[in-house]
This record gives structure tokens, C-alpha cells and sequence, in this order.
């Protein structure tokens, strides 16, 4: 018993999904299945590849082409993926440890490539599936269970990252801030590039526990409040930003594509036959 | 008529972690958790403004219906 999105969108069968109770994940994975929905794509020409994590199981449950698999290598596959069917609209569905950390060449690379994938990194700030290690985003002084006195590294902007590597469109949106998050896949389906969204996502059983954070509903409330959207931040005094985070559309522009470029070269030689 | 019939807000227990964030969100404090599960516990206050389907992680709270599934 559900409703058109999700039956239509969802292998039904495999719900209620794994993730814990309150676990930011399901909210970002429907807003994503329903950006696609809203752009009417045939669900064929769709193929949504993941890593390993609790955000890569994602594509287990989306009803499309999927393709789950090695822990950081989901750009490698998509890259794939994307370079043998230019004409499939390639999603990547990571973790902050799964693209940051293991998978931090590939994902630096693959937007320095301006390959035509969406990526959307669910960022919980640590790594759920094996019990709350500390991960590239864990910010500084925060703790997990590999950091039992607090943190001592310095934590990724993953978007500032992903924009100097070279991305066409960068944006970072909240499991708070569902609607957006669906703006933003729908922009980053849309954009021919590397395309790169940040979901910032609740962990309330290992982050929210090793924090103090919690429950679920401290945790929304806590994105609610302390996300700011960067067409506001300018004109807002610094105090009222401090401790904050920026929220919103950071980058897009338009550069050659990869695959189409590469297409180029075999198009060159073809001629010459 | 039962209120019921009139509002299209459905629910799915077996779907249900009995997380709070609907019941946190709803504007109109329609709902409660009871043993563990979603319960709607004032229907006729419903606006059918779909935040609870919106923030649910677990797609076991949704308007069905014919207007505005999705
Ligand atoms: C090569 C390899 N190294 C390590 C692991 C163990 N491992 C599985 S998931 C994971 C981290 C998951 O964290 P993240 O990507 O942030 O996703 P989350 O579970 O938080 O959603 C690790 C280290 C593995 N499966 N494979
Ligand atoms: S461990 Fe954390 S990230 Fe994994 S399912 Fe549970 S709440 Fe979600
Ligand atoms: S948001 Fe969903 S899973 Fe959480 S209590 Fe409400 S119906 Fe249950």
C-alpha cells in the first residue's frame, strides 16, 4: 500500500528499506527517484550506480538500471558506464566516506573530467554501515568511534573541493530541505557535465549518538535552523552566520563534456576512412 | 460520512520506524506515535499540506487519492 511515486519509482518489494528509523537517507533518495520523475525520463535511459555504504544500498530499492558496487569506485563504474552508453542519464549515488575518502581520486578526477554524471553524495559526516568512524566531513572536534577524544582533522567542503576540481554545477541542499534537493538533481540531470550535489543527511544511531546530537527530530531541527542560503548570506551580517552553513546553487557553468569530446576524436578519424 | 473518507491521508504501519519526524513536522498536530507506530489521531484537523509525506523515510505516510499523488 503506498503511492504513485513511490510505486512507480520503488522495487516495492524490497521496502521497508534497511536503514535505521529516522536515518536522513530515505528522505534524499525519494527526493532524488521523484527529480527524476518530474523530468518524465524513461526509466530505462536512467541508470543510478552506488559504492558501498548504508547510501549506496539507495539504488537496491530505486526501479531503475542499477548497479551497486565496489566501496569509493561508483565514478570509476559510472564512468563506465557512461563511456559505453553516452546517451544514458548516469547517476551516482555515494557517502561522504565512500567518494571523499576511498573514493576521494575518483571523485576529484571525475569532475576535473567534466563527465556527464550527477552525483549526490549523502553527507552524514561519518561512516554508518561500519559503525562511526570518522570520515572526511566529520568536522573538526567531533568524535567517532575511531576518534573517541574528538577529531584532529581538518573536515572537506566537499563542494568548494568538487568546484576547484573543475564541476559544471555545484549545490548542496539538506534532508531538512527535501524540495531542494529535488531542484538540485533536476538542474544537475539537466546540466551536460559533471554535476555534483551535497545532501546533507542525518545519522542519528552513530554521528547523532557519539555526538550528543539527539534524536532524528533534534537532528532536522538542528538543519532547519543552521542552514543559511547563499543568496541570503551576503547580505546577512557575519554574526548571523557564524557557525552556519551555506546552502543553495555555488556553481554551474557550461564546458566541454567529456564523452562528447571523446566521441570528437572518433568522429575524426572515421572521417579520414 | 466518516472524516476518514473525506481526507486522503494514508498510512503504512508496517513501513513505520516510529521516528517522530511526522509527527514533529505536521502543522496541524494530526499525528502521535502509539505503540511504537504512526497513528492518526485527529483527522479532521488534516490540511493535506503533504509534509508528513515529504520528510517520512520511510514512505509510510502519504495523500493518496486522485488529485496530487505524487
Ligand atoms: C575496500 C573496502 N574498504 C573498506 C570497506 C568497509 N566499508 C564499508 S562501508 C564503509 C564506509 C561507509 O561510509 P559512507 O560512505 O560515509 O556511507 P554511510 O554508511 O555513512 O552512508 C567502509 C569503510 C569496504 N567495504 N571495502
Ligand atoms: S547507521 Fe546511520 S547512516 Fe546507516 S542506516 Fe543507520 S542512521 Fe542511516
Ligand atoms: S515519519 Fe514515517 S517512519 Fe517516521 S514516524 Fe512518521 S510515518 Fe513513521
Amino acid at each position: 500500500m503506498t503511492n504513485t511515486l513511490i510505486e512507480n519509482n520503488f522495487r516495492t518489494n524490497r521496502l521497508p528499506h534497511i536503514w535505521c528509523s529516522g536515518c536522513g537517507h530515505g528522505i534524499i533518495m525519494r527526493a532524488i527517484t521523484k527529480a527524476v520523475d518530474e523530468l518524465g525520463y524513461n526509466k530505462d535511459d536512467v541508470c543510478v550506480v552506488s559504492g558501498i555504504g548504508c547510501s549506496s544500498r539507495a539504488p537496491g530499492y530505486m526501479d531503475f538500471n542499477t548497479f551497486h558496487t565496489l566501496h569509493g569506485r561508483a565514478l570509476a563504474y559510472a564512468t563506465g558506464v557512461k563511456m559505453a552508453k553516452p546517451e544514458l542519464k548516469v547517476i551516482v549515488v555515494t557517502g561522504d566516506g565512500d567518494c571523499a575518502a576511498i573514493g576521494g581520486n575518483h571523485l576529484i578526477h571525475s569532475a576535473r573530467r567534466n563527465i556527464d554524471i550527477t552525483t549526490i553524495v549523502f553527507n552524514n559526516n561519518i561512516y554508518g554501515m561500519t559503525g562511526g568512524q570518522y570520515s572526511p566531513t566529520t568536522p573538526t572536534g567531533d568524535k567517532g568511534t575511531t576518534a573517541p577524544f574528538g577529531n584532529i582533522d581538518k573536515n572537506f567542503d566537499l563542494c568548494k573541493l568538487v568546484q576547484g576540481a573543475g564541476a559544471t554545477y555545484v549545490a548542496r541542499s539538506t534532508a531538512y530541505h527535501v524540495n531542494m534537493i529535488t531542484q538540485q538533481v533536476k538542474t544537475g540531470l539537466e546540466n551536460k557535465g559533471f554535476s555534483f550535489i551535497e545532501a546533507v543527511s542525518i545519522c542519528p544511531t552513530y554521528y547523532g549518538r557519539k555526538n550528543k546530537k539527539g534524536d532524528a527530530v533534534s537532528m532536522m531541527n538542528y538543519l532547519k535552523t543552521n542552514a543559511v542560503n547563499v543568496k541570503a548570506a551576503d547580505k546577512l551580517p557575519k554574526e548571523k552566520i557564524q557557525g552556519k552553513f551555506l546552502i543553495g546553487e555555488f556553481y554551474k557553468s557550461q564546458e566541454p563534456e567529456y564523452t562528447e569530446e571523446y566521441q570528437k576524436i572518433i568522429d575524426s578519424f572515421q572521417k579520414e576512412r | 460520512m466518516t472524516a476518514e473518507k473525506t481526507k486522503r491521508l494514508k498510512i503504512n504501519k508496517e513501513w513505520c520506524k516510529g521516528c517522530y519526524i511526522c509527527v514533529e513536522f505536521c502543522p496541524a498536530n494530526v499525528l502521535e506515535i502509539k505503540d511504537g507506530k504512526i497513528n492518526i489521531k485527529n483527522i479532521d484537523a488534516c490540511i493535506e499540506c503533504s509534509q508528513c509525506e515529504l520528510r517520512c523515510p520511510d514512505y509510510a505516510i502519504y495523500l493518496g487519492g486522485k488529485k496530487n499523488e505524487k
